[in-house]
């Protein structure tokens, strides 16, 4: 009998954290990490009498996402109630929208090996976060932590266009690069501020209709979501190989055994009773709001890669690399716009800066140094004031800590002595302190120079300029 | 004169003259309290050291003339539904009995700013479910007019409180007639204020797109003041609307010549007392006596807006209260194994059974199968009622009707057929469903003596108008109160 080719059909629900400074319906920090509980107010912890009132700024966001990835924006949406009892949702209902989401319709064009496509969007919107429930086993209770209650999320849903674990990474990276580039979201997995579910069946190739799907929760990396993708579609292909039915259900993914197991099935899907929140007013998103809106939409990466080819004279590779990162990019351009040469920046931030950012395991994203710190480093290196391992050195304590190179330099003593008469005067010491060598290089050995210039530079504690010495030694010698 | 005698206003200006002091009108109040609400019932929660704390505090502020206003000095009641810093609001439910909340209703606030002393909180139908006070985990309220008669509801305390002067005025809400119906049976005024007028921020919501806040007072002059008062934009609340038209004591004008007034025939229908019918049509008289026009039209789907309001009201009300849930805050039952067993226990034992059917009711025809024959309907029907009132508009400036069917019920008669209590709300429900203003005003009584309340509705922001015809009503007939009742 002739093997029989799967295919796996994919769709994604992403949340995304918005990055607003406060809650989406009070005034709350969003600010991660505090107290349990100190950033919290009556209305996100759903205390009798309070009511919500929409940040603003979190629509913005949302339109802002859903206009780059090609939506319809819904300009009379609503806010509904999704009505569930679980602790960490104070009100036991969940403001969200079912019925009349703000963005529906959309599409982003992904390239993977296989080539281009468009993936569907079939909605985003708008929902609260819910709080966090810790388990305290030792005094066997729980407890609740409202700082997140109320953090405000988009959720995209895809339409299930997607077939393979390279195609959800694609599509993954497009939107958190979308989503960055429009301030929304920093999109870190890692940290929860972005987070897929996982639906997935597989029919046999050329099949009309889709396979009973799964849903799969708790994908915190992109090495996850491809080994979940993988698994499930193995588990679901053997199933069915064996005559076995896939259940819907929702699985979750425990990334340190590499399997997920069933949470919940259909059966025990709730009903959510979802209805329009009557505490909020339907919202209007007028044409000319909308008009500025789409004028703020930032260059997104694509538009930026064809731009620097245009202007900047730097290699594909390091265009590729630095609007991998919005933040990155902004430094580039930043620190070019500050006088500097553009293959020089690039430079510092292809090598030094990322190898820091590796050693530290930060993302492009965590690069603390201002642009003008960069500039001003790159210029005393430009100027000669110091000299390329001076420079270094420098740049190591910029990226920690943000300091100005001008100032470090001068209160560290760095700067290159450019006094002649004192290098010469070091020189002539050295070379009265190092009869062989001299002879050495008398006698046509190159190398012996080398170890003059590193005796001097030693001396010199690093800040002679290279070629300097160089010049008064073959003067000297 | 006798303190307790005095409207609130009258009672601020005397306060502001020097004839008495805002203590002895606390301490009048509170005397008053101590006779009477052994019996009426009135307060859930009565705080004699913080309201002498506050006259303490307001008098200074009105010697040193920091405060002038025509409410400075005067003992206040609210509802228990409305949060109040620091003192209990039970919202009279066993579920809320220990709730203490961490802010102040924007609409007591004002009240507090504007120098009211608030003496304590009054009792009303559990979450303001129920007609007649008779649902609250707290006792029953009795009516000050015949203690053996319900005072209506779900405000029946802050209704019967004014009544039985253990108040200069009170706050009350109003979700389908919850303001005007006590007041009709308690012979004091009362208006539900355009949905969006006063804020919402810190009313404990039970239908949330019906609920409004609103005053219950001796006298249209106080109603107006008070609503004044309350009634501004609130960025807490984000159906509060903007209106610059709040300087509501400008309509207390005794003129209705030129006014357009419009009869409801379908209110005078089948189930109308006739001593009440009599009442209402007499007041409708005396207006058309002081230059109103006054005629009678058709205003259809009033049989509609019953089982619209139940069913909208209900569904709000399964989502509003899901959040008591004995985790936070409130009652939580003594045992109980896991989550769910604990969730569903602490409801099971601190809702009362008029609240529990209101629930299922709600979570009924919000769910998945029904929500589109039910709830979606509902709201079909809400906006045709609204399109009803918006063309009787187009041809007159005011509705007058009856409040409600009957006078007060005798206590216990109601309870026991929820669906007769319910059709109960006939006349007022219809007002919160399109949004409007309503008020009522004494009218007289019936043969057994008991207060009859003839309703106004206005167009929406139109509450001038209802106060402009209630003054000059109020005005031609002598004023009406239990006080002048006793008198004569």
């Amino acid at each position: 009998m002739a093997q029989k080719i799967y295919e796996t059909v994919i769709g994604l629900e992403v949340h995304v954290e918005l990055a607003t400074k406060t809650k989406i319906f009070c005034g709350c920090s969003t600010e991660f990490g505090g107290a349990p509980n100190s950033h919290t107010c009556p209305v996100c912890t759903g205390m009798p009498g309070s009511l919500p009132v929409l940040n603003k700024q979190v629509l913005e966001y949302a339109v802002a996402v859903g206009l780059a990835t090609n939506c319809n924006i819904t300009q009379y949406c609503k806010f509904d109630r999704k009505n569930y009892f679980y602790p960490d949702n104070p009100q036991n209902y969940q403001i969200s929208q079912l019925y009349l989401p703000i963005c529906r319709n959309g599409h982003v064009e992904i390239e993977t090996a296989a080539g281009k496509k468009n993936v569907g969007i079939h909605e985003i919107h708008m929902e609260e976060d819910a709080g966090k429930l810790i388990h305290d086993e030792w005094e066997d209770c729980s407890l609740v932590d409202y700082n997140r209650s109320g953090v405000p999320l988009i959720e995209i849903v895809s339409e299930p266009d997607m077939r393979s674990a390279d195609e959800v990474i694609a599509y993954l990276e497009k939107l958190r690069l979308l989503i960055q580039y429009l301030g929304a979201s920093d999109c870190k997995l890692q940290e929860g501020s972005m987070r897929a579910d996982v639906n997935l069946s597989i029919r046999e190739m050329g099949a009309p209709e889709f396979g009973t799907r799964t849903e799969m929760k708790n994908l915190n990396s992109f090495k996850a979501i491809a080994h979940a993708i993988d698994g499930e579609r193995a588990r679901q292909i053997e199933l069915l190989e064996e005559g076995k039915a896939v259940i819907q259900e929702t699985r979750r993914w425990d990334d340190n055994k590499e399997y997920s197991y069933a949470m919940r099935s259909k059966e025990d899907a709730q009903d959510y009773r979802y209805f329009p929140d009557p505490d909020l007013t339907p919202i209007v998103v007028s044409d000319e709001w909308l008009s500025e809106i789409k004028a703020k939409q930032p260059e997104f990466r694509t538009e930026k890669i064809a731009r620097y080819q245009k202007e900047f004279d730097i290699p594909e590779y390091d265009i590729d690399i630095i609007t991998s990162s919005k933040h990155m990019a902004d430094l580039f351009e930043a620190t070019v716009a500050l006088g500097r040469e553009p293959k020089k920046v690039s430079n510092w931030l292809m090598v030094e800066t990322m190898r820091l950012l590796k050693e530290n395991m930060m993302d492009p994203e965590d690069i603390k140094y201002s642009p003008e710190h960069l500039a001003a480093l790159i210029k005393l290196v430009d100027d000669k004031a110091i000299n390329g391992s001076v420079a270094k050195e420098v740049f190591e304590v910029v990226f920690k800590e943000d300091v100005d190179p001008v100032q470090y330099v001068e209160e560290h003593g760095l700067k290159t002595v450019n006094d002649e008469g004192a290098l010469r005067k070091t020189i002539e010491e050295i070379v009265a302190a190092n009869p062989q060598s001299v002879e050495d290089y008398h006698n046509g050995k190159e190398k012996a120079i080398g170890f003059l210039v590193g005796q001097t530079m030693k001396a010199m504690h690093g800040k002679a300029d290279p070629g300097m010495v160089n010049q008064i030694l073959k003067e000297l010698l | 004169m006798n303190i307790l005698a005095y409207s609130a206003v009258e009672l601020s200006t005397a306060i502001k003259e020097k004839k008495i002091t805002v203590r002895e009108a606390v301490e009048a109040v509170l005397d008053q309290i101590d006779q009477k609400d052994k019996t009426l019932n009135c307060y859930v929660t009565v705080d004699s050291a913080k309201a002498y704390a506050q006259a303490e505090e307001i008098q200074k502020k009105i010697d040193a003339g920091e405060l002038a206003g025509p409410l400075a000095g005067v003992p206040v009641a609210i509802k228990d539904n409305m949060c109040t810093k620091d003192m209990l609001t039970t919202c009279s439910s066993k579920i809320l009995g220990n709730f203490i909340p961490a802010f102040t209703a924007e609409a007591v606030e004002r009240l507090q700013a504007a120098g009211a002393v608030i003496i304590g909180k009054t009792n009303m139908d559990e979450f303001a479910m129920g007609s007649t006070t008779e649902t609250s985990a707290f006792g029953v309220t009795r009516n000050p007019w015949n203690t053996e008669h319900v005072p209506g509801g779900s405000s029946g305390g802050s209704a019967a409180a004014v009544a039985a002067e253990e108040c200069f005025f009170a706050l009350g809400s109003d979700t389908g007639g919850s303001i005007r119906q006590p007041a009709s049976y308690c012979g004091v005024v009362g208006l539900k204020p355009t949905y969006g007028t006063v804020s919402r921020y810190g009313l404990i919501a039970y239908g949330s797109s019906l609920d409004q806040i609103g005053p219950l007072t001796k006298t249209v002059t106080d109603c107006a003041t008070v609503l004044e008062t309350i009634a501004a934009h609130d960025s807490k609340d984000s159906t509060s609307v903007e209106r610059e038209d709040t300087d509501f004591t400008k309509a207390l004008v005794e003129d209705v010549s030129g006014m357009k007034i419009g009869i409801p025939r379908d209110y005078f229908g089948e189930g109308l007392d006739s001593d009440v019918k009599t009442a209402v049509l007499a007041a409708a008289e005396t207006l058309k006596q002081k230059g109103a026009i006054v005629e009678e039209f058709d205003l259809p789907l009033v049989d509609y807006a019953i089982p619209c309001y139940y069913t909208i009201a209900a569904a709000e009300a399964s989502s509003n209260l899901e959040r008591f849930d004995g985790i936070k805050y409130g009652y939580r039952t003594e045992s109980y194994e896991g989550l769910h067993n604990m969730y569903k226990k602490s409801r099971s034992e601190g809702f009362g059974p008029e609240v529990k059917r209101r629930i299922m009711l709600g979570a009924f025809v919000l769910s998945s199968g029904y929500f589109d024959a039910y709830y979606l309907k509902a709201l079909r029907t809400k906006a045709l009622i609204k399109k009803a009132f918006d063309e009787a508009f187009t041809k007159y400036d005011l509705i007058l009707g009856p409040v409600a069917p009957t006078t007060a019920p005798v206590l216990g008669s109601s309870l026991s057929d929820p669906l007769k209590m319910y059709l109960g709300d006939i006349y007022t429900i219809a007002v919160n469903l399109a949004g409007l203003p309503g008020i009522s005003v004494p009218c007289g009584t019936d043969k057994a003596g008991m207060p009859i309340g003839l309703q106004l509705i206005g167009d929406c922001f139109q509450e001038k108008k209802l106060i402009q015809a209630a003054y000059t009503y109020e005005k031609t007939c002598g004023g009406f109160s239990i006080a002048a009742e006793r008198e004569r």
